[in-house]
């Protein structure tokens, strides 16, 4: 099952974490670089990614966070969830960032680094390139 | 197989947001940028929530106003939004930092006044009516019964949902900001129907506004959209709103249904023992510093009551009271701030315990206060200690 939460046509390659994000204060705005140590990403940039993770969590403030990293030019370019929370969703919709929901299973299915394409108007909207 | 067909497309339609042409053509940027992110919004909230379609709304009432908790990722937005941006439907706001009439008492620094007063230009220049108010359902006129609206303080859709025969799913800054811009709202939970599918049984005896503030937390703990309260007795304007304000607090509830709902349905105690566990969460100190009356902020009535109380008596302590500008206003007029001033309190119009940057560590290590909603903050937000007492035991241990 896909839901389309925020409409989007973009290729790129999946940075994927079977933790949740927290948004407001575990993102640095500027760099888009995950700065909690306790995270799979630490240190890791989430900029220009597609951005694969179970979902967010946290205060809906977070969401501000996401317009931010977009307005810095520090963000993924698409992001795909599990679980649809209205933080990221209401997040990437400030920013115009893509965001799909999907199973468990296509979760499971899409690895770290694989290059695809998401196209939220086309029949599949996922399609690995 | 024609059947076969056709009800995988009804359910293929039944799972989205149905958009008239009109909202498609916004969401596709053909009426300007503010728009298309608006609709961006409740369609991302409508997919998130399982809404069928949009509906108007009559009055939003946003949050997202304090600089103490949009920092300057939200002053920037708002900022750059505002120069576009105007609302549709009446708009009213939730309270800010700061009373700017005594400000210059708390130390506040400039950077913080100069964002929050920032904040403030951007709202009123989208055309919003300034009443940084967390009761809107106390100085505003009520709408007829069953009016949509959207409002994203939770005691506020809360108290709407439940005293005031409005509708309102408890929204986000965001999905409030956007029903403003644009005059609708995602059809979905509490807009359509709500059966709550728990009854919680009240079985505190001669409850005071401390104990609805904990029955109101408790329900936030263990209901779901909303749930039903058997065994309440008449309950005053301080109660009701103690009620409302403990349940923004603790979950996503947001309505409360009175009576005994129907047979079968799942039933729990809030006792003595709850009343515990609570005071136990949120009870870390012995005795306070400080006083704060008000979260959710004190209406007239509530003034009138406490000028009553405090006749020929005087805190020993500061006490901070929080209540919106119109009341203090008319509370000036009538003569309470002037007899609340004398028994020593320090009246803040605009802003709230609830999120207060009045409040911190360096000043203060604990508060006394009547509220679960600003104790929950105060020692999550703030960091701290609370001291919770109802205020008829707040009178009596602090005045003289």
């Amino acid at each position: 099952m896909k839901k389309i939460l925020v409409n989007g046509n973009v290729k790129g390659s999946i940075l994927k974490t079977e933790m949740p994000i927290n948004f407001l204060g575990t993102v640095d705005k500027k760099t888009g670089i995950i700065s909690d140590k306790n995270h799979q990403l630490f240190e890791k940039s989430i900029k220009d990614s597609i951005l694969l993770f179970p979902s967010g969590i946290g205060s809906s403030v977070g969401a501000y966070t996401i317009y931010s990293i977009k307005s810095n030019n520090s963000s993924p370019i698409a992001m795909i969830c599990k679980k649809a929370d209205l933080t990221v969703a209401t997040g990437c919709a400030l920013a115009n960032i893509p965001l799909v929901i999907i199973s468990d299973e296509e979760f499971s299915s899409l690895e770290n680094g694989q290059k695809i394409s998401i196209d939220t108007k086309s029949e599949n909207v996922i399609t690995k390139i | 197989m024609i059947i076969y067909v056709q009800v995988l497309y009804l359910y293929q339609v039944t799972c989205s947001v149905e958009l008239t042409r009109e909202e498609e053509s916004a969401l596709k940027g053909e009426h300007g940028e503010i728009m298309e992110m608006a609709y961006r919004i409740l369609v991302a909230t409508g997919e998130a929530t399982d809404a069928e379609k949009l509906i108007p709304i009559e009055w939003t009432h946003l949050s997202g106003v304090n600089y103490n908790t949009i920092g300057d990722a939200g002053e920037e937005f708002l900022s750059s939004i505002s120069k576009d941006a105007r609302v549709k439907v009446k708009t009213t706001l939730n309270p800010m930092g700061f009373d700017a009439d005594n400000v210059s008492n708390y130390g506040l620094d400039e950077n913080f006044i100069s964002k929050q007063l920032s904040i403030r230009k951007s709202y009123e220049t989208m055309g919003v009516t300034p009443s940084f108010s967390c009761i809107p359902y106390e100085i505003f006129d009520i709408p007829k019964k069953d009016t949509q609206v959207a409002f994203a303080e939770s005691n506020a859709a809360i108290h709407a949902n439940s005293y005031d025969n409005l509708k309102t799913n408890k929204e986000s800054a965001f999905s409030a900001l956007a029903s403003a811009i644009t005059g609708k709202s995602p059809y979905s939970s509490l807009r359509k129907e709500d059966s709550p599918n728990l009854t919680i049984q009240m079985k505190v005896k001669d409850p005071n506004e401390l104990t609805y503030g904990m029955l109101g937390f408790f329900a936030g703990k263990v209901g779901d959209t909303s749930v039903r309260i058997s065994g309440l007795g008449e309950m005053d304007t301080r109660q009701c709103k103690a009620m409302c304000g403990g349940m923004g607090t603790s979950g996503t509830c947001a309505k409360f249904l009175f009576g005994e709902g129907q047979p079968g349905v799942e039933k729990i105690d809030f006792d003595e023992k709850e009343v515990q566990n609570v005071h136990d969460e949120l009870n870390t100190a012995e005795k306070g510093d400080i006083i704060t009356l008000g979260s959710p902020q004190l209406g007239l009535e509530e003034i009138s009551d406490l000028t009553k109380k405090l006749k020929g008596r005087s805190f020993q302590k500061r006490c901070m009271i929080f209540t919106p500008r119109t009341v203090k206003e008319q509370a000036k007029k009538i003569g309470y701030i002037n007899e609340l001033e004398r028994a020593g309190c320090e009246i803040l119009a605009d802003c709230c315990t609830c999120l207060t940057p009045l409040i911190n560590k360096d000043n203060v290590d604990a508060v006394t206060t009547n509220s679960i909603k600003g104790a929950f903050y105060l020692k999550n937000s703030n960091g701290v200690d609370v001291n919770l007492k109802s205020l008829s035991q707040i009178i009596e241990d602090e005045t003289l």
